[in-house]
Formats: C-alpha cells, structure tokens, sequence
C-alpha cells in the first residue's frame, strides 16, 4: 500500500479543515476525513452530491491548499482519448514536413504534442491536482479507459512510448449522481457524499463567500432555501443558489427595496425554473414568514 | 493492535459482503491503513474512515451504518438491514441502475433490416405473436430513431481528418493527394418505455410487457418503468434473454399489479428521481396507458409537461385508441393532447410494435 506523506501542517482531518477554511471553502469532518484519506493512502477522492453542493468548490479549495495548479478535464457523452489524455498537432507536423524537403524531421517531438488534462497530470504530479468533473456524463466506454489510469498513472503513447507519473497524483473525481458508477471504479476511490449543509453551516458559508451580506439576512435565507428543499421541485436550490439569493436580496436592500419584499424580488436567483416558480408563488409569502421569525 | 482487538475490522468486510456491500480486499486494506491515520480518536473516526472507504451511497447509508454498530458496537442488526429492496418506498430501484454496454455500432445494412421488417409483417399476417416479437427486436436496430454523436469515424462527409491525412502525408513522404474526411457517428437514441399496469389495463399488461422484453432485447438502450399506484423499474429483468424467465422476474419486481391508477404522481416521482429523469432527456419517450385516471388531470398534465419538455418526442399508446373512432373525452386525456407528438393504438403488442417501427420511420424522414 502507498502511504503518501501528507504535506507539512496537513497531517490529520483537522489541520486539513482548518486550511481550507482559510482557503475560504469550510468542509465538515467527513468530508475534512476523506480528504485527507485520500492523500495520505494516494487514492483518487470521489465527491458525489447533488448540483451546487460544492463538489468542485472543494477541488478547487484543496488545489489551493496544496499549492497546486488545478487541471480540469469537463467530462460529456462521448468524450474520447483525444480530448482526455493527448493529440497531435497536426497542422504543425504537416508543415514541418514540408519545411524539412529533404532533411530529416522528429515529428513527434514535444513541440507538436498537445497534452491534454490526464496527460498534464501525469507530468508533473507534485505541481497539479486532476479533477475529473462530473464523471456520471461521460459513457461506459470512458469510465472503463478512467479505471486502468487511476490504477497504474501511466499512458502509453505509440510514437513516444509509455509515460509514467513518477508518484500518484492527486485527483479528484466529481459525480452528480444522473447514474449509478461502477462498483470497480468507486472501489479505487476514497468516496464521500455531500449533503446540503446543515443550517448554521450554511449561513457560515454564506457569511464567508459573499462579505456584503448581514448575519440575519444569512439566517433568513437559509431558513428560506431550507423551506424550499422541502418543497416538490425540479431543481432545488443548492448552496450556491443560497449565496447568490443572499446577496442579491442585499444589493435590492441597499436600493431601498423593504426586507421581506427584496427576498421574494430576488427568487429568481435562487429558482430558475417557470414550472418551479408558479409552484412556490403562492407559498412564497409562508416559506419567508417562517424565515423571518 | 493486538489481534484481539483487530478482529472487528476483520469481521466487519465479512458483514458487509452479507449484507450485500461489495468490499474488496483491498478496500479492506486501506481502511485499516486508514484508521491507524486517524489515530483513531474514537468510534466516529473509524465510521467515518468506513464510510470513505467503503462508500456506501446515500441511499444505503442506513444499511451500512447498521451493519457498522452491529459489528462494532454489538448492536443487533435491525431487520431493516436485511429487507428485500422491493419492500422499499416507491421509486426504489430495486435493481440498481446500470447502463447497457455501449458499443458504437453502425446501423446494418438497408437489405438486411427491410428484410426484418418484411419478417415481422408477415408474421403479423400469420397471427404468430412471438415470431412477430421476434422480429421486431431484430427491425429495431435499424428503425429506432438516432441521434449525431461526439465521436467520428472515417468516411464521407465534409470534416477533414487530420490524423489520417498525417498518417498519408508521411506514407507519401510528405505529398498529399487527396484530403481525408470523416463524419459523426449515428447512435440510437434512448427508448423510454412507461407501461401502466393499473386495472383498468389488465387486459394489456401482459402483452405490453411481452413487448417490453423484445424493446429491450433489440434496441440498444432502453429503458422499462411500470406506472401504477407506484413506480417500478424493470429493465434489469427485461434483459434476460428468455422471455418466460424474464417476465416472470419482472413481473415479481411490480408491486401494484391491477391496482389504482395515480399515472401522473408516479410520472411525477419519476422525474423526480435525478437519474431517471436523466434518462428521459434527448429519448423517445412511449407511454402504454389508457390514461384513465385517478387522480386529478393536473398532476398528470404537470408532469407530461417537463416529460416533453425532456424527451426528444412523446409517444402515446391507447389501447382504447384502436377504434378508429376513438376521441379522447376525460379531461386529463384532452388535456395532454396538445403535448404527445402522437396518440397511437397501444392494444396489442403487434400494435404497439408497428406503431414503434412506424413512428421512428416517420420521424426519421
């Protein structure tokens, strides 16, 4: 088994809470648990949760806190080796052949390699964090392809030859969860799900990413998005509709739009669905009473 | 640790694979790596180091966490743990959810599919229901609807395919004599097959679900749900080759066979289930009822709407449809017309299937 030594100051679920609190992002212990597991056995970390929990808020907090450059590779239905791992520059190499006429060219140089996400990961492991986004887009054929890279970080290039990472780096996958993974897959991950914060959570991260917005109007907001969640809709709300809700409402406060009334003038931030907005119309005025007691 | 006390984490793998948990060995392994990382500083550590480790998903987590204090807390394994996933809610799918495997086959040749067509008709003629089945399952290839992929492959078509072009650059040290091209793949698109297994349709049920089994043997994903009182998901069963077997899997999986009809708050949980709804978008969506309903039409027309609004076309099957003069009178069924691409008989499987292959033709040209 690969034990990674964690970075200095990162050695326990705690310190690492702690610095990515400063990265501004605030994880709760199983999450702070499982990234650091993660590092420290040099496992990939799987994120599932459902849209706008913060799953690649938290990729992006743990880059920084590493240090790191974030290398993102957005997964889709039929992504393929070309858009994931490398490419050929091809107009490049055609013109080269026509430049060199008679002498002698090495057309698979660096110069003409475009190196494409899980390339860029594997070059330079200790400078790059890998997130794989939303890996539940991508089809079985490239789940499959993902599996034998997360176990040997190595890619083979026919021209060049094989490519190896020279320690694991470290990678993150996201998942929204639209289809269940693989059983082979998720067993190489550390995993971890992210619920919808609890409430004082919440208005702690809504406190921390929008600074305009007052401690009671984050209380309110949550208490509101809490009401919503509840509520039968197609897209439900998730944290960063919640930041945005708050800080809109503010801005419309600062205008001179009265509190209760700059809430329900700013529910477009929060909905973005007609079919969900005609259904909370009514019940808005109840869901924003219960926030303001 | 003394060995004593590393028995629990020993045992606890073991418990986990009985209660239907796939723990490998090696994820064993790094979970006691794990929590000797942790410290650990009590109970919540080595729960938490499980839950990483071992990744139940959200809707397993109570199972898991039982299983966990039955091993290490002593705590006696509630019957819950070991419910037969068909007891769960509504909306559980009782199969877990797996996509066909997806190869990127090119439709067959013209000859070949008329000539399946050809089949099926004259089967039909012959009033022989499973040899019709038969070879409407082998016609789907290529009648079902497709859609342009991502991927390419080399052929006719106006994109230029440089790596190829390379590849003949260097064979002809450097000369290029003509540009090869490629175009995207054609893939067929989703199927999502919503058959309602309410009294009032208990006639067709049976057939419908025959049909099923050959949607789902000849097309390369599709997807099966029952809608009554309750939503099932069938396909898994479905997948089996032997029909008799299969449909006697199925027809164990539905709970609410005859029962009520609640078509619009079943179509509702349905979209309510992220990766079900996922599965709707972009598919050719088929509805078997004959959308006499229970419930109030607004649930019903509620959820018809985000339904065509994720589908790429609606179809709708009544068996109540195959007389020609048939007029959709209850409310919820004028209320919906506006939304189905087409209202088509949905009485016998042969029926069903000629509307299938029909309406993909139609839409195709």
């Amino acid at each position: 088994m690969a034990l990674r030594r964690t970075p200095p100051g990162l050695d326990g679920p705690a310190p690492l809470a702690r610095a990515l609190r400063e990265a501004q992002y605030i994880a709760d212990e199983g999450l702070a648990t499982a990234a650091f597991l993660a590092l420290a056995l040099g496992k990939p970390l799987l994120l599932e949760g459902a849209p706008g929990v913060g799953k690649t808020e938290a990729a992006k907090a743990l880059a920084s806190v590493l240090g790191r450059e974030l290398v993102r590779l957005q997964c889709y239905e039929g992504i393929d080796a070309a858009a994931a791992l490398y490419e050929w520059n091809f107009p490049r190499q055609m013109l080269a052949i026509r430049q060199a006429g008679e002498g002698y060219v090495n057309l698979y140089a660096d110069e003409y390699l475009i190196a494409r996400p899980l390339l860029q990961a594997l070059e330079a492991p200790r400078d790059r964090v890998l997130l794989i986004d939303e890996i539940d887009r991508a089809d079985h054929e490239f789940e499959a392809f993902l599996l034998e890279f997360l176990s040997d970080f190595t890619i083979s290039i026919p021209e060049r030859g094989t490519v190896r990472a020279s320690e694991p780096p470290v990678v993150i996958l996201t998942s929204n969860r639209t289809r269940e993974l693989h059983e082979a897959l998720r067993r190489r991950c550390v995993y971890h799900w992210i619920g919808y914060p609890d409430p004082a959570l919440e208005a702690e991260i809504v406190m921390m990413r929008a600074s305009s917005v007052a401690r009671d109007t984050a209380a309110r907001v949550v208490a509101a998005v809490n009401g919503l969640r509840a509520e039968p809709l197609a897209k439900p709300p998730g944290v960063a509709e919640t930041v945005e809700w708050a800080e809109a409402a503010t801005l419309l406060n600062a205008q001179g739009v009265p509190w209760p009334r700059a809430f329900a003038r700013a529910i477009g931030v929060a909905l973005k669905d007609q079919d969900d907005l005609q259904w909370v119309a009514p019940r808005l005025e109840a869901l924003l009473g219960g926030a303001a007691a | 640790m003394t060995p004593a006390a590393l028995a629990p984490f020993l045992a606890f793998p073991q418990a986990l694979r009985g209660a239907g948990f796939p723990a490998a060995p090696e994820q064993t392994q790094d979970f006691l790596a794990a929590v000797g990382l942790l410290g650990p500083r009590g109970i919540a550590d080595i729960r938490r180091a499980a839950h990483a480790l071992f990744g139940p998903g959200p809707d397993r987590q109570g199972e898991f966490d039982a299983v966990f204090d039955a091993v290490f807390l002593g705590r006696s394994l509630m019957a819950p743990a070991e419910g037969a996933p068909e007891d769960l809610p509504q909306a559980r799918d009782a199969e877990g959810f797996q996509e066909m495997p997806e190869a990127e086959e090119e439709d067959p040749s013209g000859g070949e599919a008329t000539a399946a067509e050809r089949l099926f008709a004259r089967a039909l003629a012959a009033g022989d229901e499973a040899g019709a089945l038969l070879a409407f399952a082998r016609a789907l290839p290529r009648s079902l609807p497709k859609r342009r992929s991502r991927r390419m492959r080399p052929g006719k078509g106006r994109l230029a395919d440089p790596r190829r072009a390379f590849r003949e650059m260097i064979r002809r040290d450097g000369e290029i004599t003509r540009l090869p091209a490629r175009r995207r793949r054609l893939r067929e698109r989703r199927v999502l097959l919503l058959v309602d297994v309410s009294g009032s349709m208990k006639a067709g049920t049976d057939g419908a679900l025959r049909l099923a089994h050959a949607l789902v043997q000849g097309g390369e994903r599709v997807e099966v749900f029952t809608l009554g009182t309750r939503l099932t998901r069938v396909t898994r069963a479905l997948r089996h080759r032997d029909r008799a077997a299969a449909l006697s899997h199925a027809a164990g999986l539905v709970a609410d066979w005859d029962g009520g009809t609640r078509l619009g708050e079943a179509l509702a949980v349905f979209l309510s289930v992220p990766r079900f709804a996922a599965f709707a978008r972009g598919a050719l969506a088929i509805v078997v009822s004959d959308g006499l309903e229970r419930g109030g039409p607004e649930a019903l027309t509620a959820a018809m709407g985000r339904l065509r609004g994720l589908a790429w076309s609606v179809l709708w099957l009544s068996p109540l449809a195959a007389d020609p003069a048939y007029r959709p009178e209850t409310g919820a069924m004028r209320a919906i017309l506006p939304l189905l691409d087409r209202l088509g008989d949905g009485s016998t499987p042969p029926a069903i299937a000629r509307e299938i292959l029909g309406f993909a033709k139609g839409a195709r040209a």
